[in-house]
């Protein structure tokens, strides 16, 4: 009981239950209802000197911020965020200045400490206006860390920000934890279209070429989403379309040689050599989305260059498999 | 940052520097250190590090910095593209 009511009081350990829900979450279910109540958290027993954290209402992120509280007293202000993740919550806005001083105003946070200062992460900083908010509260906002794993040395080290904690970073496990719901995502256009494919090929081309359609239109859907993304790094080129065809290639020339040696004619080997490489361009493409690097106007300049490209490779893929049909 | 880098000059990051006041949020909040303090004015070091997010944008207490944010994912842009044509349907959308 505090001098606002009462504020419920979490814990820092996750449970099995809450492993499991992030897993799922990663893999698309139950992810848009994966939430938890806005509102002021205690964690440990705060006092009014006490640091007040703020976070996002994604479980996701609430989970990982109160897993790195453990053994310690601080509050946890949680956001309206709608189960979105504090950086896109950022971007979309509801992570944001607005919301930020409702919450404040809302929880009565005034009363309960002494302080008049907020800790955010740094990936909330496109949503909210630092000086907007001191305007309307009297808070001050201090961007602690890019990652909550690096909160415990921030406030140990006295609230101060190291470089590493403000550099953002991508690395394999990153991009990985990523892949799952992407997979999700591209699922239906990718059953949509391999149904297509291996209708129309298996009733003019046989069986055959409609299970040989299928395979390479499905392999190149996973280098797209998978492949090329694990290797960004050592993928030739900046531009992701580039890296996603180089990727498509290698799996193309090796989906060429099983079908060249399958008895499958040139026009239809050197449909497979246009068409791979363009679809998983198109998916690599599309991984800008989730990195954490690549700028809107570049992704537009690539596409602007790039999904012509891609387009008329196929359009040629299509016109080889109609020509190799009566040839 | 490390290992990555995107197309370079692109980002449309733009920085007046005679508005600047110079209280160094701008280099707190962007994840990419596109930005270094010189003589207590902020400059742009590194624009081909930035991803437009707009953190500085939105952070800086005397609206000198200009940059253009949005979807920055492929099927998002396409989507934008959509509406913007008044064209129905959509191909799936990024940070939902």
């Amino acid at each position: 009981m505090t001098s606002v009511g009462q504020i419920p009081r979490i814990g820092s350990k996750l449970s099995f239950e809450d492993d499991v829900g992030a897993c799922k979450a990663r893999w698309g279910i139950g992810r848009m209802d994966y939430i938890v109540p806005p509102g002021l958290y205690a964690i440990g027993h705060p006092s009014a000197e006490d640091p007040v954290l703020v976070t996002a209402n994604y479980k996701m992120s609430y989970d990982i911020v109160r897993q790195q509280m453990a053994n310690r007293n601080v509050w946890l202000l949680v956001l309206e965020t709608f189960g979105i993740n504090v950086w896109c919550a950022a971007g979309k806005g509801t992570f944001g200045t607005i919301e930020l001083i409702e919450r404040i105003e809302h929880s009565e946070l005034v009363k309960l400490v002494s302080h008049r200062q907020l800790l955010l992460p740094i990936l909330g900083a496109p949503g909210v206006a630092a000086h907007e908010v001191k305007k309307n509260t009297n808070f001050t906002i201090r961007y602690a860390t890019i990652r909550a794993q690096d909160l415990p040395e921030y406030l140990d080290n006295g609230m101060v920000t190291t470089r590493a904690m403000r550099e953002l970073t991508f690395s394999l496990w990153e991009r990985l934890i990523l892949i799952p719901i992407e997979l999700v995502g591209a699922l239906k256009a990718t059953a949509v279209i391999m149904a297509i494919l291996a209708l129309v090929l298996c009733i003019f081309g046989g069986i055959a070429a409609g299970v040989a359609a299928v395979t390479g239109y499905l392999g190149a859907v996973l280098i797209g989403v998978v492949i090329a993304p694990l290797l960004l790094p050592w993928l030739p080129g900046r531009s992701f379309s580039i890296k996603g065809a180089i990727a498509g290639m290698a799996w193309a020339l090796v989906f060429s040689v099983f079908i060249g040696r399958a008895g499958f004619t040139t026009p239809a080997i050197l449909a497979a050599l246009l068409g791979i490489p363009a679809v998983s361009a198109f998916y690599t493409l599309n991984f800008t989305g989730c990195t954490t690097f690549t700028s809107r106007s570049g992704v537009k300049k690539e596409m602007r260059l790039a999904l012509p490209v891609m387009g008329c490779a196929i359009i040629a893929c299509f016109l080889l498999l109609i020509g190799s049909r009566f040839l | 940052m490390k290992g990555f880098t995107y197309l370079r000059k692109v980002a449309t990051l733009k920085l007046d520097q005679g508005k600047c006041i110079g209280c160094e949020l701008c280099t707190e909040v962007c994840p990419h250190q596109v930005f270094s303090m010189a003589d207590k004015i902020a400059t742009i070091t590194d624009l081909d590090a930035c991803m437009e997010c707009g953190a500085c944008s939105v952070n800086c207490p005397v609206a000198a910095i200009q940059v253009d944010t949005g979807a920055g994912c492929a099927s998002g842009l396409i989507n934008e593209w959509l509406r913007e044509h008044n064209i129905g349907g959509s191909i799936g959308d990024c940070c939902t």
